[in-house]
């Protein structure tokens, strides 16, 4: 199993940068598809958010594989002592 | 400590408790609850489909705030305390749901009407990110610890029975000022409401002790000096933040949002059922199924939190789709025979001149109503041209009102989604409890709980709606969102979660 942990470990890190870059391609395409101003601001705004919130959450995925491949899932603490 | 507290007491401990953390959900609740009228007071009248928009990112802003309250409040309540803390975010919270009620319309003044909502709205979505953390925090941590799951599920309890007040209140409020009087000054009184309830409950926990633990700490000097920097830039615990945002927290605000946001969302705007029908149906699956908050909560007791939690991941991502395609199905009203039609009555043509044209809107509803007693509105709206004639428009179905056999499937399939909502709800605050030690657990186990929810689920309808707006996309294309979600929370949850409960939390 910690082998498993290890190797996904490498998926996750892999996984972060693939969402943010097909969010930032779908960003692009969807921007371009607009027809009016308005529509533009409202669908850049909206991917705006988008890109925002889940670039941090990307970030934290990546960390969390680099972790699981460093083998720190391995074993998980049993108290708080281990904290 | 904790284990000696008496049976009465503990109660008293989850009512003050639980009874603040509903209304906190219900002050959240009823602004997405009301978004369209919302956004005809709010912005210019020929604003059309880009004031529901607008007041739907006002909404949205508030989930978006709230890991950055569960990182303020958090902090808080890991530094002064949890009574106080959650006393703070309360107020916070009734105050600004007040506010917003009395706010003057777009007509009185301008674009300060939406800018002050959504200062409020940012305001509520701290203060729930601030809340719920203490509550779970401090009900465990008088809880005895074989039955932390069982007590901490009435905390649980709160998020859908706050939906469920709501729901109920501005139905109520409807039916007895009329759809008219609602629309214009009547969706004010579920907000100002809110005042009355906020006055009891602030009462009720002005009167409870501060938690057995963090006391405990307190007088012993240890509470921390710096949660965040604890919580954060301690790496052993930051990879148990990381671990439970996405082995847990975030597949678990998918299927929370799923069963009974979008659900409702679906129901309404693509099935095109009637306003009431869609909320008679979640109110009904909602009865039904919080009791099973505290039936989950309490087995995770006995057999653990992760495999009852992973389950309800599990059968969402098997069943959302079947369930989703017989919502569409059973709706599908384009395929009757002239025979099944008992009787249809059009009402007066309509026509409204369009702004700044010589051209003008003509609409013809027909009202059909069929044997099984199943009825809908037929809408054609057409435009008509002084130079080009008339242009036939789409003819739109709407207003559907359901067979009675088929409005209890359906609250059926509504019962079974918040049913997962239960699996993977009921257990929760327990489990996040025992990830982290006492003097970090505020601040700790409230920001995954925040992302998990606010963003990865507070987003379900709006990024749901927006995948089914894609090119080449179908109906069911939005459910892929919480689907793949689930499934990823699933497989980190399978392989990288313990299912050993943390016994003692007293540390």
């Amino acid at each position: 199993m910690n082998t498993l942990k290890k190797f996904l470990g490498l998926v996750w890190m892999v996984l972060g940068p693939l969402t943010m870059t097909f969010l930032f391609i779908q960003a692009i395409d969807k921007v371009g598809l607009t027809h009016s101003d308005i529509e533009r601001t409202n669908t850049i705004l909206q991917w705006a958010i988008i890109l925002f919130i889940f670039l941090p959450i990307s970030l934290g995925l990546m960390i969390f594989g680099f972790y699981a491949w460093k083998g720190e899932y391995d074993h998980l603490p049993e108290s708080s002592e281990e904290l | 400590m904790s284990d000696t507290l008496p049976k009465n007491n503990i109660f008293k401990v989850i009512g003050a408790s639980s009874l603040g953390t509903l209304i906190e959900w219900y002050d959240f609740y009823i602004f997405g609850s009301l978004a369209v009228i919302i956004g005809h007071q709010l912005f210019p009248e020929d604003a059309g489909a880009s004031a529901l928009i607008n007041t739907l990112a006002i909404f949205a802003a508030g989930f978006i705030v709230r890991p950055f309250g569960a990182l303020v409040f958090g902090r808080l309540g890991d530094l002064i305390g949890r009574k106080y803390t959650f006393l703070l975010t309360l107020v916070l919270m009734g105050g600004s749901t007040f506010f917003i009620g009395l706010i003057p319309s777009y007509k009185s003044i301008g674009y300060a009407a939406p800018i002050l909502v959504l200062i409020l709205r940012l305001i509520q979505g701290l203060a729930l990110g601030g809340e719920y953390g203490g509550a779970a925090t401090y009900v465990a941590e008088h809880a005895p610890k074989d039955k932390r799951g069982f007590f901490t599920s009435w905390i649980q309890t709160t998020a859908t029975l706050g939906l469920f007040l709501s729901l109920g209140i501005i139905v109520i409020t409807k039916n007895i000022l009329g759809a008219e009087t609602f629309g214009d000054w009547g969706w004010r009184i579920p907000f100002l409401l809110s005042i009355v309830l906020v006055v009891v409950s602030i009462y009720i926990r002005m009167k409870m002790h501060e938690s057995p633990m963090f006391s405990k700490l307190k007088a012993e000097g240890n509470i921390s000096k710096n949660p965040l920097k604890e919580s954060f830039n301690n790496k052993a615990n930051f990879k148990m933040v990381l671990l439970a945002l996405f082995g847990a927290t975030m597949g678990q605000g998918v299927i929370w949002y799923t069963g009974q946001f979008y659900a409702q969302s679906f129901l309404e705007n693509t099935c095109k059922l009637d306003f009431n029908d869609s909320r008679y149906i979640l109110l009904w699956g909602i009865a039904f199924a919080t009791p099973f908050f505290v039936v989950f909560g309490a087995w995770s007791d006995k057999v653990g939190r992760k495999w009852i939690m992973l389950s309800g991941m599990l059968l969402g991502i098997l069943f959302y789709r079947p369930i989703y395609q017989m919502f569409l199905d059973d709706t599908d009203y384009t395929k009757i025979e002239q025979t099944d039609i008992l009787s249809a009555s059009t009402a007066p043509v309509t026509s409204v001149l369009i702004a700044n044209s010589t051209d003008s809107l003509r609409t013809v509803s027909t009202k059909i109503m069929l044997k099984n007693g199943a009825s809908f509105n037929k809408v054609q709206t057409d435009t008509v041209s002084a130079t080009k004639g008339i242009l036939l428009g789409k003819e739109v179905i709407k207003d559907k009102v359901l067979p009675t056999p088929i409005f209890w499937k359906f609250v059926g399939l509504i019962f079974f989604q918040i049913l997962l909502v239960t699996m993977v709800y009921g257990p929760i605050a327990a489990f996040l409890v025992e990830l982290f030690p006492t003097k970090i657990r505020y601040t700790s186990m409230s920001l995954p709980y925040h992302i998990g929810n606010g963003v990865f689920g507070g987003l379900v309808p709006f990024i749901a709606t927006l995948i089914a707006s894609f090119s080449g996309s179908t109906p069911l294309s939005g459910l892929w969102y919480p689907i793949g979600i689930a499934a990823l929370s699933l497989v980190i949850g399978t392989i990288y979660l313990s299912n050993k409960r943390d016994e003692n939390i007293n540390d």
